[in-house]
């Protein structure tokens, strides 16, 4: 009984519990759900990843409304992969909101907050499990809404103008998309994915679908932080509260990602969007400027949070290169790259929030000699530095690796060479804040801090501890990525 | 599981355990100092099991977990690694002894920090050695550039930060702008990376491409200083003179020349490289290396400085013997890699020496230090002789495989860059030995005698080693031939 | 008189590109929230006018064989409003919080004052 239903649960448990923490008007009861919800979400994700580890695939029929006139949940590797990444970090990052969130913001708006995660894990979530086009709007949208209120949180006043900036062009970025839903659905009379992928093949050449898919994939792009449309991501990761930004580094753009994928692979098909629309003649390119641009730019950056923004941008820019190429491998290297982002970006900004908690501002002066004072801390950061350069024994590294072996798989040499000169980038703006917290005096007239109390290093170090198991024991990301990649082109020949 | 395999799990084990040992016992430098011993003495014996059955032709394996589709991180004894293994794991208990005396008789900070990222490095050294692929040695060489730099770095001061900043910044954009992409390719051409007798690329890659992957390989590997990625080298020497001694002239710079015969011998294989005219270069490469690079050390004035630069025209003698491509100059390479190292660690060991007894740094400033501290120069001497090349020291076996290989090639610009870099070793080393000595000398300044006794023993062991591979080099000769096929 | 045949969608074009517009071009806050909802009712419409069908009736209570328009498209709306109410919603909730900060809701004067910082 519960087994069957467990799709639903997924997305209805931290639906429902959202009220609930705003009912409870306290902070610390409202953590503990959320908390709770969050583990359980992680427990019903990986019996789900096992039901599908073969290849079979879970159909959800809503409210028992058979698909394609009810809306259906499905649950395939590739969703059970993603619904796990979502669901992993939600649980390792909400024991680590509690203090991170109380030094940050108001008491009164703290159940507030852990209402807006839940309701924007819900979304998440829905995102990648359901199976009905519209429905992803309202998820997106459910999802959305929730992050502009979380980023609106922040302490600095700058956090309401970046709240501001990504509502306008994330509602611009959804209305395009179900612009596009809805001229699909004037075209088949359909908004269940599946019963759309099929009905498309006969229409590949109606205007309408291309309208429909240029209005989509744009749509997306602006979610999920595409370059040039990424201008709305760095002040929003740089203002909103530090847990926040690291719940968001780690999967928002990443749902936003497979929302894409989901798409252009299985409802438009790989014919229709690279042989039809060529859609790589604009992916790959803005992909490969975008990663270069936002790279260098990183390198620049004072704040070590919008730093972190800025490579975030380049990294989204490897998985679209990934998309773009059209090969197994490129998407397995997409794919793989989705899982391992989350967990480096994950620790790299838990570690950061954990020196904002007892510096205040992460401004790379500010962070002078920190490592004398918060060793653990910097250890963790220089672990998740190390996964996002591409170290080996790290998961920075079989990224790298896929990457490479794509773009040599087509002798697309230059794009081998754009990712190997971007990982030499990320060493400066890596190095840049090692030298500075190893080698630096901390500045004058500032006490010395203590180390991060353990609640914040815990989380972070099981984040760093997957950086590094999932680096060497990689069978299950690799493996899953590699299967789901392959029926993904499988499904449309 | 066979005993083989067992001392193979030891020598990836042992030193990692030891780390954490070390770190553990910190508080107690004694206690911290004898686990650093007994770890030393652990891994030598680990590394000692495996000799016999590899001298009999064995070749144990171990694998551990894939770690991408059909790559793993698998270990494999063959001799040219058993050499660089024996090579390290003998020299390190030696170093230990003299880290000892240096880091207390310096009073240098952070010891635990120091002793924890030794036994990191010497774990990535005996994975580099014992790796049976490329993926495999990729990753013990980042682990190797990783856990030196906070080595390098180790005194905190700006020299340092931008000593270090150097190290890490050429060592890791070559192996990962140059390194990685070389492996991915040879992974994507030939569809394996193991290491294989005769070399993996014969029929997947010909013309132009092997020159270009040969290029991409030899200039990858920065840790073999092939100019004009030597310039980590000099930087390094800002570190505590333990570091430069175990690390600088062995164990990371033995691993650079140590992946580039691996490369040339296992993965391209002598005979694909014989018929390729595109790889060629690196003999002239090798060749302007040694020259140029002896030629700077001649005007260098600070010690270290001076036998670093040596250590990169030394390092190209290997890579040089091996761009012969004939089997004979080969076993010079793979001997070369030991003399060097027995020979570099002492002159490196006598630097600290004199810098920890008299505080003297510039090669000026030694003359008549001789007579203060007899044995620390003795030692010194030793060891010049063996980097020119004069009995009876090592480096005169290595040097005479390499000129053999060479004479068989008819390759005469090998032949003459050896004869010219060898009166050039002379006029570098031989001056600070006779002003050493010379009778006339005294240069003023407080009255000192040798240094502190673990590090007179340790360099007159290194020394006396020296002369030892001279008069028995039977082991790694035997070795040598098995991997060179000669 | 195929031009004319699609009027709804050129009501919907030119409500669109108005929208877009505005968002765009006008400094003040709400005035872009104001664009944003022009944006986002031309898609209501579009939605709407795509599930009339010609000579349909509303669909309510049916006889049998009556012509009757698409009720999803409207459903589907239902909830796309609500989902525009609460961007508002919550945009204009954004705008006051930033004119208790900043003491105004121009564009170019928000930057002004935050590069002072």
């Amino acid at each position: 009984m519960i087994v069957e239903n467990l799709p639903a649960l997924q997305v209805v448990l931290p639906l429902l519990a959202a009220p609930l923490c705003l009912l409870l008007s306290r902070g610390r009861p409202a953590w503990l759900v959320a908390t709770l919800i969050s583990w359980l979400g992680l427990a019903i994700s990986v019996v789900l990843l096992w039901q599908v580890k073969d290849g079979s695939v879970i159909h959800y029929a809503f409210g028992g409304w058979a698909a394609p006139w009810g809306i259906e949940y499905v649950v395939d590797r590739l969703a059970a992969y993603v619904l796990l990444i979502v669901s992993l970090i939600a649980a390792v990052m909400m024991p680590y909101a509690w203090r991170s969130l109380s030094s940050e913001i108001d008491a009164h708006l703290l159940p507030l907050a852990f209402t807006l995660m839940l309701l924007c894990l819900a979304g998440l979530l829905g995102i990648v499990i359901t199976g009905d086009a519209f429905n992803l709007f309202v998820l997106l949208e459910i999802s959305s809404l929730s992050t502009y209120a979380l980023i609106s949180l922040g302490k600095d006043r700058r956090s309401l103008t970046a709240a501001y900036q990504y509502l306008i062009m994330g509602t611009i970025g959804a209305t395009f998309f179900i612009i596009g839903v809805g001229l699909m659905y004037q075209l088949t009379g359909t908004l269940n994915m599946a019963d759309l992928a099929e009905r498309i093949d006969a229409l590949e050449d109606r205007r309408t679908l291309k309208t429909a898919f240029a209005f989509i994939t744009v749509g997306l792009a602006l979610k999920l932080a595409m370059f040039p449309l990424h201008l709305w991501l760095p002040n929003a990761y740089t203002f909103a509260p530090s847990v926040v930004t690291a719940f968001l580094a780690a999967t928002a753009t990443k749902v936003a990602l497979y929302a894409m994928i989901r798409f252009v692979y299985t409802v438009f098909g790989t014919h229709f969007a690279f042989e039809s629309m060529h859609i790589e003649v604009l992916v790959l390119p803005l992909a490969a400027v975008g990663i270069f641009i936002t790279s260098v730019v990183a390198v620049f950056q004072h704040d070590i949070k919008r730093m972190l923004a800025y490579s975030s941008v380049a990294q989204i820019g490897y998985m679209l290169l990934g998309i773009g190429m059209a090969t197994v491998t490129g998407l397995t290297a997409s794919l793989v790259h989705l899982f391992n982002h989350a967990l480096m970006k994950g620790a790299l900004f838990l570690a950061l929030g954990a020196v904002c908690y007892r510096i205040g501002r992460c401004d790379i002066d500010r962070m002078a000699g920190i490592a004398r004072d918060m060793p653990l801390t910097m250890a963790a950061f220089v672990v998740g530095g190390l996964s996002l350069i591409g170290v080996p024994l790290t998961v920075g590294f079989l990224s790298k690796w896929y990457l490479l072996s794509a773009a040599m798989e087509l002798g697309w040499w230059p794009l081998a060479a754009l990712v190997l000169v971007t990982s030499l980038i990320a060493v400066v703006y890596i190095g840049r804040v090692v030298e500075a917290a190893y080698f630096r005096e901390r500045p004058a007239g500032t006490e010395t801090v203590q180390e991060a109390p353990a609640v914040l290093l815990i989380p972070t170090w099981i984040l760093v501890a997957a950086n590094l198991y999932f680096g060497i024991h990689s069978s299950l990301t690799l493996g899953v990525a590699g299967d789901a990649a392959a029926h993904l082109f499988g499904a449309v020949k | 599981m066979s005993a083989d395999q067992i001392a193979i799990i030891a020598a990836m084990t042992v030193p990692l355990l030891g780390a954490a040992a070390i770190a553990i016992a910190g508080k107690a430098p004694n206690l911290r100092e004898g686990v650093t011993l007994v770890t030393a003495l652990l891994l030598l014996a680990a590394v000692l099991s495996l000799l016999p059955d590899v001298l009999a032709g064995a070749r144990p394996q171990w694998a551990f977990d894939e770690i991408l589709p059909g790559i793993a991180i698998a270990f494999r004894v063959e001799p040219l690694g058993m050499i660089f293994a024996l090579v390290a794991s003998l020299l390190w208990p030696i170093n230990s002894l003299y880290s000892i005396g240096y880091m207390r008789g310096n009073d240098e900070s952070h010891q635990t920090r120091f002793y924890v990222c030794f036994a990191i490095a010497l774990w990535a050294a005996m994975g580099i050695a014992f790796s049976a692929n490329l993926v495999t040695l990729f990753i013990f060489y980042e682990v190797l550039t990783l856990s030196t730099y906070p080595l390098v770095t180790h005194k905190g001061t700006e020299a340092a930060r931008d000593g270090g900043r150097v190290y890490l910044g050429i060592l890791i954009a070559t192996s990962i702008g140059l390194l990685l992409p070389a492996i991915v390719w040879t992974w994507s051409a030939a569809g394996t990376t193991d290491f294989t007798d005769g070399g993996i690329l014969a029929g997947h890659l010909d013309g132009p491409l092997v020159g270009v992957l040969l290029f991409l390989f030899m200039f990858g590997i920065g840790k073999a200083a092939l100019m004009p990625v030597h310039r980590w080298l000099p930087a390094a020497m800002v570190a505590p003179t333990p570091v430069s001694a175990l690390l600088h002239a062995v164990a990371v710079v033995k691993a650079g020349v140590f992946t580039v015969v691996k490369v040339i011998v296992y993965v391209f294989g002598l005979e694909t490289l014989q018929a390729e005219p595109s790889a060629q270069w690196l003999l002239y490469a090798a060749g302007f290396t040694i020259i140029v690079a002896s030629v700077i050390a001649l005007r260098q004035d600070n010690l270290k400085r001076r036998l670093a630069y040596s250590t990169v025209s030394q390092l190209s003698y290997v890579i040089l013997a091996a761009a012969i491509l004939a089997p004979l100059s080969v076993v010079g390479a793979a001997l070369h890699i030991a003399a060097h190292a027995f020979g570099k660690i002492t002159l490196f060991f006598a630097a600290g020496a004199i810098y920890t007894a008299a505080h003297k740094t510039e090669v000026s400033q030694l003359r008549g230090i001789g007579w203060r501290m007899p044995w620390t120069m003795t030692a010194f001497t030793i060891g010049s002789l063996s980097m020119i090349g004069v009995p009876p020291a090592a480096g005169f076996i290595s040097k005479w495989y390499l000129l053999v290989g060479a004479f068989s090639m008819e390759q005469w610009v090998a032949v003459g860059v050896v004869v010219l870099s060898t009166v050039l070793n002379a006029a570098y080393f031989l001056p600070i030995v006779f002003s050493a000595f010379a009778r006339d000398g005294d240069n003023g300044g407080p009255e000192h005698g040798e240094a502190p006794w673990p590090i007179v023993a340790a360099l007159t062991a290194t020394a006396a080693l020296t002369v030892l591979l001279f008069l028995f080099h039977q082991i790694p000769l035997d070795l040598a031939r098995q991997m060179a096929g000669a | 008189m195929v031009l004319l045949g699609q009027f709804n969608y050129w009501v919907v074009f030119f409500l669109m590109m108005t929208g877009f517009y505005v968002v765009i071009a006008r400094g003040n806050l709400v005035a872009k929230i104001v664009g944003l909802n022009i944006f986002q009712t031309s898609v209501f419409l579009l939605y709407i006018s795509m599930g009339k069908v010609a000579g349909g009736t509303a669909p309510i209570v049916l006889a049998d064989g009556a012509l009757y328009s698409n009720p999803l498209p409207h459903v589907l709306i239902l909830t796309a409003i609500v989902v525009g109410v609460a961007t508002t919603a919550l945009g204009l909730a954004l705008v006051v919080r930033i004119k208790e900060a900043y003491g105004t809701i121009e564009e170019d004067e928000i930057h002004a004052k935050d590069d002072s910082l």
